[in-house]
């Protein structure tokens, strides 16, 4: 098989690639942010006195930890509005989806964080005349932030390649535009290499500041 | 005669097991009294409902001008109550907990900055004053990681003084160290007894118990079996459960 590659076509479509990476970074940011004060909500609900907050908390997490994010995208675009009649743009359910579906994910390391910290801890803390939320605050979280950040990094990581689903909702992604391209130019192979490089070009430096944290933590402890 | 302390009808049950039934103990300003007794006798619990980190299910306990009755109706205390009221005991833990991000200085200074809202220049001088007292100056800005058992555990005491609570409560101090770094912490419990703190003292340490304490609790199956003080308890015991226990020891040398 003798395939001619031509990377000018695709050159030419440069500028389109480069806000539709700007378009995935965007969402990225916003459902990392957004996903971490979720998790950390439904994370420390998890580990709540009142069992209301466990159960809801507990809902959530399962709901969202075990639907395909596909599923989630569609239903958030084309059933909610049926069942409540608000109609979320496409990058608002994208955002919206996205955000909870990481939080769930998010919930489940900041919880397994807090209680990995030694009981003993918490109770210095008591002890010293501390209030529960107080040794929360200085005690337990400075500890378990350290053990937290790696696994939320990866999840992070995994959740800038989740963006790319959102294409199907016609959100103008790195992938919707690297369809649109593929389709004028009849280069898919060409195209969605340069797409899949671009995700891992982008996402490098990520991995390599997670390892570089976990060696720090692993020294540290 | 009035009491630091003073419990009555203490009563703590983990589900089925009764582990504390009918606890009634007082304790005199600036005297020592030692806990002895086999593991699961109740005496960590004791310990531990005295300050609340266990919450009992029945009887009162004063400590100081603070007291608290448990069960048959009474509510629970306040969150806030719970913390003003532990914050008037030291604790000593077993396994020192202390905070494993904080520097030693730090860690002393916690207390008296986060829940006393003193000012950090006055938390620090008192941190070094108090780490002075243990041995510890040259150790302020290190990192606990860094420390012995034995150190650790001083850190600890100061930790707890830092507070300057009326009582301090000492869960097996030195049950967690290697042989030859224990009588650098009973040193230090030695100095505080004598500077006339009350302190009670959950022990294996039967010389110990016998030269600092003043008076010796022996506790077995979650009551107190015997009472009084330390030569005599342990000199002469006069309960069989007692004689059987501090064998034991003697056997040991």
């Amino acid at each position: 098989m003798s395939y001619t590659w031509n990377f000018d076509i695709v050159w030419s479509y440069r500028w389109i690639f480069l806000t539709g990476t700007g378009v995935t970074i965007g969402i990225t940011i916003a459902v990392v942010l957004l996903g971490l004060i979720v998790g950390l909500i439904a994370g420390i609900a998890q580990l709540s006195r009142s069992p209301t907050l466990r159960w809801l908390s507990w809902a959530y997490i399962e709901m969202f930890r075990l639907t395909p994010l596909l599923v989630l995208l569609l239903w958030f675009y084309y059933a909610l509005p049926i069942l409540t009649g608000i109609k979320l743009d496409a990058i608002t359910a994208s955002i919206v989806t996205l955000t909870l579906y990481g939080g769930s994910f998010y919930a489940e390391v900041i919880r397994g964080g807090i209680v990995s910290i030694e009981p003993g801890q918490s109770e210095a803390g008591l002890a010293l005349g501390m209030t529960p939320a107080r040794v929360m605050r200085r005690i337990v979280l400075p500890q378990a932030i350290k053990r937290m950040i790696p696994p939320l990094m990866n999840q992070s990581i995994i959740q800038f390649k989740n963006t790319s689903l959102v294409s199907v909702l016609a959100v103008p992604d790195l992938l919707y535009q690297g369809q649109v391209a593929a389709m004028d130019t009849y280069r898919a192979l060409e195209v969605y290499t340069v797409i899949a490089a671009i995700y891992v070009v982008v996402l490098l430096p990520l991995t390599a500041i997670v390892k570089g944290a976990e060696k720090r933590l692993a020294q540290s402890n | 005669m009035s009491y630091k302390i003073e419990v009555s009808g203490l009563r703590k049950s983990f589900g089925a097991l009764a582990v504390l039934r009918d606890i009634n103990l007082k304790v005199e300003p600036g005297q020592v009294v030692a806990l002895i007794g086999p593991s699961g006798s109740g005496k960590s619990t004791l310990l531990r409902c005295l300050n609340l980190l266990v919450m009992p299910d029945g009887g009162r306990i004063r400590i100081g001008k603070d007291s608290f009755a448990f069960g048959d109706g009474s509510k629970l205390p306040a969150t806030r109550e719970q913390a003003r009221f532990r914050s008037n005991t030291g604790m000593v833990f077993q396994h020192f907990n202390l905070f494993p991000h904080m520097t030693v200085v730090q860690n002393v200074m916690e207390g008296p900055v986060s829940v006393k809202a003193l000012p950090k220049p006055q938390a620090e001088a008192l941190a070094g004053k108090l780490l002075a007292k243990v041995g510890l100056s040259d150790k302020v800005d290190v990192f606990p990681n860094k420390l012995s058992g034995g150190q650790k555990q001083r850190v600890a005491i100061a930790r707890a003084l830092a507070m300057e609570p009326e009582v301090m409560l000492f869960d097996e101090a030195t049950s967690a160290l290697d042989p030859e770094l224990v009588g650098e912490v009973l040193g230090v419990m030695r100095d505080l007894a004598a500077e006339g703190m009350t302190m009670i003292i959950v022990t294996h340490e039967i010389g110990f118990a016998r030269e600092v304490a003043d008076r010796v609790v022996f506790m077995r199956d979650g009551v107190i079996v015997e009472e009084g003080p330390a030569r005599e308890i342990i000199g002469q015991p006069k309960q069989e459960a007692t004689r059987i226990f501090l064998s034991h020891f003697h056997n040991r040398g």
